[in-house]
């Protein structure tokens, strides 16, 4: 059993959620990452995902756009993002990493040698923005044999017909887009949000995370009562772009954040 | 060397699922999934439409003002002593471009899906103007995002936009250019994916839209071939056009994929030089296939998988990834790529302009040189087809500025 089903598992077995938060790899500063993910799971992350920084995040709004900015100033490239979730793994081998991206990077590194390597330094799950599963053939093939889930996105676009096959591509976990938009751009519905889990549900026996338009307890709270994964990204990311100049603190002020919802969510 | 059946292959291109063999395809997030097949079904059904032909065509002939005039530039090929240079006057088309021939085709299908908005990106602002006379025709109303560089090099065509109605939104992101436009420009349309039509510039993007871009503009080609065959009764021996995303140049050679004595020619920006690594030159530098604004094609990334800022002294031809059926017909041998400097550029920008009394768009200019330098190696009766992609008059800013002219 992968280490994101097994997650799941317990935290249904408990009748909680899943918290999950997002962050990109080296923003403000390669430094920073590793303790941030630490202190994201001491105040009750369950799973990370990591972002990949690129140069061109194209569904991406403003504040993700600018973390990948930060991220590239240090030159933080995709094989530093592996050495982080390695380096991760070596105190903390219960908390799923999922890298989450665009396709470029991965592509120049070629598929077989990015699964490869994800496998060694003990990542579970890579979520590609940009590649739906019509063009993942060789791609979902190289990371199942590898025993990395492939997670993909639904939209609120995406037509029944479309789930069902979507959601027979991946594994792990499907990641349901809330709003219409980039990242960080409108708030969500939670009674659409909810009809639309209804017909997901339908198709897949998948835990179901959604994400988009989750910026407050309120909001964590909401979602975590009609899905099974709550993530959270853009607020995150902001609160980091405010410390860029006293990076230390950002640890600490990041997991406040997610400490809250955590507690909220758990009411 | 490609066979006969090979080109009829060739000429099928792409497959259902937008591939140009490796190359093509639809890698974009989620929520445009639905609008891309809504979209390629719709360009399906239009495209065979006798009434949507109809109305097209009667657009191109009436509005645009094709054909296009194939002109013999016979003072520039004395001069040069070798093939006869013709040019295909896209200059003359209203608007000053080739990018008419698209936006009329887009534009037509967003009415017929109904769309109150359209969105554009733009390098030179030839696309970005071409959208928003379509848009004032049609009463749509129109965004277009251009980058806060090409604003400023090309700030004729923004206050034209505006002119026409369209809002021009400046991209302050990444490299402020072309391909940070059309970054913005996916954005908007993951945002009102509902009621707007995104009409894209170029023969690149996501399925099907190097398909449709291509479909809309290879009237280039037919009429060229048409025109040289009245003319000269022969075919050209050799085409050559410039290559930004590549519309114009797929434009002129599909229509002669088949013909397999004509070679095709693509001129990429060579920038400061390929040597220099400063260039918009994808496929002469040989870059290796990455995956960028919804297909895959070769693409200026470095070995972590970023995307390379570009240099071109042409708005139009700064981008770094090319239309994917340039990367497969670069591929499988029938189309070769070469790139072209600024100052070569600049050059045969004042050159066409002296001699011919023609000024060529900075863009064009490059096939221009290319040209130039061909038809010296060649015989008296041979020929060379130029495709003049758009005319010179918005990049006169910039030559005055080279020059230390400032209006
Ligand atoms: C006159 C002209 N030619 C060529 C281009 C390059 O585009 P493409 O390669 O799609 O023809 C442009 C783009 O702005 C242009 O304005």
């Amino acid at each position: 059993m992968s280490r994101i089903t097994e997650c799941f598992n317990n935290l249904k077995s408990q009748g909680r959620k899943a918290l999950i938060p997002y962050v990109t790899a080296g923003d403000p500063d390669p430094k920073i990452t590793l303790p941030l993910m630490h202190a994201l799971v001491e105040s009750g992350a369950d799973i990370i995902e990591l972002g990949i920084p690129f140069s061109d995040p194209m569904a991406d709004g403003p504040v993700i756009q600018l973390a990948c900015e930060r991220a590239l100033l240090h030159g933080t490239r995709l094989v530093d993002v592996l050495d982080m979730v390695a380096e991760f793994r070596k105190t903390n081998q219960t908390t799923p990493v999922v890298l989450m991206g665009y396709l470029n990077p991965i592509e120049i590194m070629g598929y077989s040698a990015f699964a490869d390597k994800a496998k060694a330094v003990g990542l579970d799950g890579v979520l590609t923005v940009d590649l739906p599963p019509e063009e993942a053939g060789e791609f979902n093939r190289l990371m199942k044999a590898s025993d990395i889930d492939v997670i993909y996105l639904l939209a609120p676009t995406t037509e029944e017909a479309r789930v069902q096959k979507i959601c027979a591509a991946g594994s792990g976990y499907v990641y349901y887009v809330s709003v219409k938009g980039v990242t960080g751009s409108a708030s969500l519905n939670v009674a659409e949000v909810a009809e639309k889990l209804k017909m997901i549900r339908k198709y897949t026996e998948m835990p179901v995370g959604v994400g988009f338009g989750i910026r407050d307890d309120a909001s964590a709270r909401a979602v975590s009562e009609v899905a099974d994964g709550v993530i959270v990204g853009s607020v995150l990311v902001n609160k980091i772009a405010e410390l860029t100049g006293n990076q230390e603190q950002i640890p600490e002020a990041v997991a406040a954040i997610t400490a809250s919802m955590r507690q909220a969510m758990d009411k | 060397m490609p066979t006969k059946e090979d080109l009829a292959i060739a000429k099928q291109m792409p497959d259902a699922g937008g591939h140009f063999g490796q190359f093509g395809g639809r890698y974009v997030s989620e929520t445009l999934m639905a609008a891309l097949q809504q979209l390629e079904q719709t360009y399906e059904k239009l495209w065979r439409d006798p009434q949507f032909q109809a109305e097209f065509d009667y657009d191109l002939a009436h509005y645009v003002g094709r054909p296009s005039p194939l002109y013999h530039a016979e003072r520039l090929s004395r001069e040069l002593g070798g093939a006869q240079i013709y040019l295909k006057r896209e200059d003359l088309n209203h608007t000053g471009a080739h990018k008419v021939n698209n936006t009329i085709g887009q534009a037509l299908l967003a009415k017929f899906t109904g769309k109150p908005r359209v969105s554009a990106e733009t390098g030179a602002g030839q696309h970005g103007v071409a959208t928003a006379t379509v848009a004032a025709r049609l009463g749509l109303e129109c965004t277009v995002y251009m980058g806060e560089d090409d604003i400023r090099r090309q700030a004729l065509n923004v206050y034209r936009m505006k002119l026409l109605g369209a809002e021009v939104v400046s991209v302050t992101s990444g490299t402020r250019t072309l391909k940070d436009a059309m970054n913005e420009a996916m954005r908007d349309w993951v945002t009102n994916v509902d009621n707007t039509f995104y009409i894209i510039g170029t023969a690149a993007g996501p399925h099907p839209y190097p398909k449709l871009v291509r479909d809309f503009q290879s009237i280039i080609g037919r009429e060229a071939r048409q025109q040289c065959l009245a003319q000269t009764g022969k075919l050209p021996d050799a085409l050559v056009a410039c290559v930004g995303g590549g519309s114009n140049a797929i434009g002129l050679f599909h229509p002669f994929i088949e013909d397999a004595d004509v070679r095709m020619i693509g001129v990429e920006a060579g920038g400061y030089g390929i040597e220099t690594g400063q260039h918009a030159a994808p496929l002469s530098s040989h870059c290796k296939p990455g995956v960028l604004h919804g297909n895959r094609t070769c693409l200026m990334s470095d070995e972590g998988g970023q995307v390379i800022g570009t240099h071109s002294v042409s708005a139009g031809l700064d981008y770094p990834g090319v239309g994917p059926e340039h990367s497969y017909l670069q591929e499988i041998g029938r189309a070769e790529y070469t790139a072209i400097n600024d100052d070569e550029a600049l050059h045969a920008f004042r050159h066409l302009t002296l001699t011919e009394g023609i000024m060529p768009a900075l863009e064009s200019s490059h096939a221009v040189a290319e040209a130039m330098k061909m038809a010296p190696t060649m015989d008296k009766d041979q020929i060379i087809l130029v495709n003049l992609s758009g005319r010179g008059d918005k990049d006169i800013h910039t030559v005055a500025g080279i020059d230390g002219i400032n209006f």
